[in-house]
């Protein structure tokens, strides 16, 4: 139809075939579980993955990484490897020095004095964790290019590892960066927005009773089950170059190579192709992306790099791997007084994008739903040769959750509570919001009460203390723990003016564009870059409502910087409380215009039209009406239009949040504990998640249960384990445990919706809840069913010997033989319960005497 | 060495090195690319396809091994239609690719090629499992987005319609919602 538009034949279109531009609005698509319209492709396999994409002449790229954890070195040479067949060109870091830029870039200074060590692509004067970059091959397919890494002499002369925090900050310990003088990154100090906390404890005099715990939050390997890669295509003879690459941030990414490479911007286009998951291991700028770059601009080539698994396990960056020292202090009637976290966070050998930033993010949830006085948070972080850490899905939110959780329930412990009613006692009440807390946020809506009351009644909490109980009582082998976790989060990243309170050196607006196509379909431009989440469908929903087009006239472009430009991207539980809300904004725009065009042609006055479900009346006269799609067609032709109005309907809007938004939930989980084996089950999982208004279920319950599937995983199985050289000993799949089917159980959800006030979808956002509420949930379950034995803490993951051994053996969970024993530190886990109200101090986590 | 195989009803002869693995060559050597790789230890099962019918990992098989074999990968799984294929727009979904939409058994899609193929065999070799057979049935297969609980509704509800009782009817609704049904 569209080359028979020209002039005549579109007001002869409206006249003859009213109906053909007048698709009908049936409603309702907000809230609707629509089916994805991104399964087709993914379901018959017509995917455009990274490593899919192939071009005439493409050479493959393979980066040697070093064996060692530390070491100096002393020679490259790449001369043997050249001679080998199919090889087109070998570079060591030295070779490449003048081209692949001074650093990678770390964009979030957390501090005014941060350690921001040099980090180049490849090392060059030495290696500082398995896996650092030293040289890389390009041959005509990846086996050659495999083979000639073997021929690459590398002399090194290794140093000492620094595989522990803790020793790390000791004095005389190995250097990481030898020029920075210190293995300490940054000390980063907030005192809340409230009391001083050593203040408050004292001012309470006799009334008040603390409870002092270490947890570890361990290290994680993020693991999407697509591995990194890229593929660059230069037209070197203009130097403008095109980058597929596996990224959650196509923007962010473009930006930052051009800063880095000194490649102009403008000439350089980054594509984000089908993403196969990220959960935050994709949001970063990776050495492979401007190694694969540079490689490209020298040779005039295309380049692909793939990573392998194992060395996604090295090269990509990992999660968590703090240390956690946090103090709760309450009244002897259990009101919360203050609260006081010490960090130790391990960065790694060198700072990815945002490394420093994922403990200071922690900062502002320690306090989590729970009213009090004083908070104060401090945060080291610390190098170590050990692959950077960075963002992984919740960053910094599940490591406060986790704390504060955890706590609680060691407070209910202390004082002889139960942990719900402790809870209850502490938390926000729905009527008190909006709720200025004690870290400076103000939460603007929430209803703790009415979603743990529908928990409680799906998880049958009643009866479940009574089996207990019965458990308990006759001293069944296999014993039932109960797990609680009121947890919320800070959705929504972010208001740009916070960002710029805490140095991150960009904004945190969503960018959006309507285009409104002359046969009245949709073309939806988001900066929120999709890796699986489903924003195809989503954003279709947002415009068919908006515009009252059918959901199938709408299609999204997205992840291509050449065909969305604008962007921030895809992390931080943002797209739709930012980007849904940006294009919800532009729609607005189109509809305003819209009117004044549908006025003109109906020949009345603007405040006489009114609009709904995609059609345009005039008060009073219900036979004079035009269809979104007869003005789009209308304005397109621009035959008639208002005099001097630009001939166009597209529109733009770029949204900066006025506040995060506050997801929150209840979270109950229940387990069996085999006291002979120490295997753990989870018998029951139930959440309730508030996620304010929603625009599918069925995606929104999909997120819950992936996140569900994360935080569980960290509670129950992964680790990331580092040997004392400073080796990753789960460097696969074979070794890390990435749960499978049979190692989950089913989960309850339900859902509450108290609309966020800050936005006006009234959305929350969902990516990340359920990983953020489940670990503690699961633990607080673990140590509920061992409390009666002694046990009061649990390290992560309570893998069944763990849990035996805190059972049967030798006392806390830091003398299970684990890794960092092994790596010679100063115990972890050890934790103290002391409390100024008189109780016996207990300084191991099994106390004496068992209750069965 | 010279190999020959069929993929997804095409058949192919190519000189191949004898360490090539089967993954490789389909989707560097014959473009099959709707097949991921997704590690290299054999843990994840992306890769799968079906050699003779039964599901293989098809990392952990040398392309020369399958010599003379008939492969069938994700790209081959639709029933044809006249004119357009087994991947042409008229195609017709299998029954398990039709349940992984209706149930959202993926999210990003990467494993969903071998999730997909590893249960056209399990329901093979069992059409009438539990839904503990289920998880079991696909624990060589590892997915780090949905949980597995949409996946294994997914997987009962196309047994239950490859064995003609009828599919089990997904969570998407076809009718508009006029409110949304949340009671807070």
């Amino acid at each position: 139809m569209t080359e028979q538009l020209d002039a005549g034949l579109v007001a002869q279109e409206i006249a003859e075939h009213p109906d053909a531009l007048s698709q009908p609005y049936a409603g309702g698509e907000l809230g609707r579980g629509r089916r994805r319209k991104e399964d087709a492709k993914l379901v018959t396999g017509q995917t455009n993955w990274t490593d899919n994409i192939t071009l005439p002449g493409l050479l493959h790229m393979a980066v040697l990484r070093s064996p060692m954890a530390h070491a100096t070195i002393v020679s490259v040479d790449v001369s043997a490897a050249l001679e080998m067949p199919g090889v087109i060109a070998a570079y060591s870091g030295a070779d490449l020095a003048d081209v692949m830029g001074a650093s990678m870039p770390c964009a979030w200074p957390v501090t005014p004095d941060m350690v921001s060590p040099v980090h180049t692509p490849l090392a060059t004067d030495a290696v500082r964790y398995v896996g650092d970059g030293v040289a890389v091959v390009i041959a005509r397919d990846r086996y050659a290019a495999a083979d000639a890494l073997e021929a690459i002499a590398v002399e090194y002369d290794q140093l000492p590892a620094v595989v522990d925090m803790e020793v790390a900050l000791a004095e005389g310990a190995p250097l990481v960066h030898e020029s920075a003088g210190t293995n300490k990154c940054f000390v980063f100090d907030f005192p809340g927005a409230g009391a001083d906390y050593a203040e408050t404890v004292s001012a309470a005099g006799d009334d008040v009773v603390v409870v002092k715990r270490r947890f570890i939050q361990q290290r994680l390997l993020p693991t999407p089950m697509e591995p990194r890669g890229v593929v660059v295509a230069p037209i070197a003879a203009a130097d403008e170059f095109t980058m597929y690459s596996t990224t959650q941030i196509p923007h962010i990414l473009r930006v930052m190579l051009a800063l880095t490479t000194g490649i102009p911007e403008h000439k350089l286009r980054v594509v984000a192709p089908d993403v196969g998951g990220g959960f935050g291991a994709k949001l970063n700028v990776y050495a492979e992306e401007i190694l694969a770059l540079v490689v490209a601009r020298k040779l005039g080539r295309p380049i692909k790099w793939t990573e392998s698994r194992s060395e996604n396990y090295q090269a990509t960056t990992h999660g968590r791997d703090q240390i956690q020292d946090i103090e709760i202090a309450a009244s002897k009637d259990g009101t919360i007084l203050g609260l006081k976290v010490e960090l130790l966070a391990d960065m790694g050998a060198y700072l990815q994008l945002i490394t420093p930033g994922v403990p200071v993010l922690g900062a502002f949830m320690f306090p989590a739903i729970y009213k009090m006085k004083a908070y104060h948070f401090t945060c080291t972080g610390v190098f170590t040769t050990k692959t950077p850490t960075d963002a992984y899905r919740g960053a910094g939110r599940p490591e406060a959750t986790f704390a504060i959780e955890r706590i609680m329930d060691e407070l209910a412990a202390e004082l002889g509570r139960d942990p719900m009613e402790l809870r209850k006692q502490n938390w926000i009440k729905h009527e008190e919001f909006p709720y200025d807390m004690v870290a400076g946020l103000t939460y603007d809506s929430g209803n703790y009460e009415a979603a743990t009351e529908k928990a409680e009644k799906m998880f049958d909490m009643v009866g479940l203390r009574a089996e207990q109980a019965r458990r308990r009582e006759s001293k069944d082998p296999v014993q039932l723990g109960i797990g609680i976790s009121t947890f919320t989060e800070m959705c929504g990243l972010a208001p740009s003016r916070v960002l710029g309170s805490l140095s991150y050196g960009a904004g945190g607006w969503e960018s959006a564009s309507i285009r409104m196509l002359p046969t009245g379909k949709v073309e939806v431009v988001s900066g929120a870059t999709p890796h699986g989440q489903g924003h195809h469908t989503a954003w279709s929903q947002i415009v068919a409502d908006s515009l009252g087009v059918p959901f199938e006239d709408v299609e999204l472009i997205a992840g291509d910087t050449q065909s969305s430009p604008k962007g921030m991207d895809t992390y931080g539980s943002r797209s739709l409380v930012v980007g849904g809300v940006a294009i919800h904004k532009a729609t607005g725009k189109v509809l305003e215009k819209a009117k004044r065009i549908a006025a003109h042609l109906l020949e009345a006055a603007e405040g006489d039209v009114e609009f709904a479900k995609g059609t345009f009346t005039v008060k009073g006269s219900p036979e004079a009406s035009l269809t979104i799609q007869q003005v789009a067609l209308a304005t397109f032709a621009a035959h008639n239009l208002p005099d001097g109005m630009e001939p166009s309907l597209d529109s733009d809007y770029v949204y900066d949040p006025e506040n995060f938004s506050y997801p929150h939930g209840t979270h109950l989980c229940a387990v069996e504990i085999d006291t002979e084996t120490g295997f753990t089950k989870i018998r029951k999982y139930v959440c309730v998640d508030d996620i304010g208004k929603i625009v599918n279920p069925v995606i929104v319950e999909g997120q819950i249960h992936g996140g569900l599937a994360q935080g569980i995983a960290q509670a129950l199985y992964e680790e990331a384990v580092y040997d004392a050289e400073g080796n990753l000993t789960t460097g696969s799949l074979v070794d890390y445990h990435v749960p499978a089917a049979p190692d989950l159980p089913h989960f309850d959800t339900g859902r509450t919706e108290t609309p966020a006030t800050s936005n006006p979808l009234g959305v929350k956002g969902v990516g990340e809840a359920g990983t953020i509420a489940s670990t503690p949930a699961v633990v607080n379950a673990v140590v509920d069913a061992l409390r009666p034995f002694g046990v009061n803490d649990i390290r992560m993951p309570a893998t069944p010997e763990r849990v035996w051994r805190a059972l049967h053996g030798d006392g806390s969970p830091s003398s299970d033989g684990s890794d960092r024993a092994a790596a010679g530190t100063i115990a972890y886990g050890g934790t103290s319960t002391g409390s100024t109200a008189g109780a016996a101090a207990s300084e191991t986590i099994k106390s004496s005497g068992s209750a069965l | 060495m010279r190999v020959r195989m069929k993929v997804d009803g095409v058949q192919y002869e190519d000189e191949v090195e004898p360490r090539k693995l089967l993954t490789h060559h389909l989707r560097e050597g014959l473009g099959r690319v709707g097949t991921p790789i997704g590690c290299d230890t054999s843990n994840c099962g992306s890769c799968i396809v079906l050699i003779d019918g039964d599901s293989v990992k098809s990392c952990s098989v040398l392309a020369v091994q399958a010599d003379g074999a008939d492969i069938t990968t994700i790209q081959g799984l639709a029933s044809g239609t006249e004119g357009s294929g087994t991947e042409g727009s008229g195609a017709q979904w299998h029954p398990v690719q039709r349940a992984f939409q209706e149930h959202h058994g993926l999210q990003c899609g990467y494993c969903t090629p071998g999730m997909i193929m590893a249960t056209v065999d399990l329901l093979k070799r069992n059409p009438n499992p539990t839904e503990d057979e289920v998880r079991h049935g696909i624990e060589g297969n590892l997915c780090r987005c949905t949980g597995y609980q949409n996946i294994v509704k997914a997987v009962l509800s196309a047994a239950s319609e490859l064995r003609g009782d009828g599919p089990i009817p997904g969570s998407f609704q076809d009718a508009p919602v006029e409110k949304q049904e949340v009671p807070a």
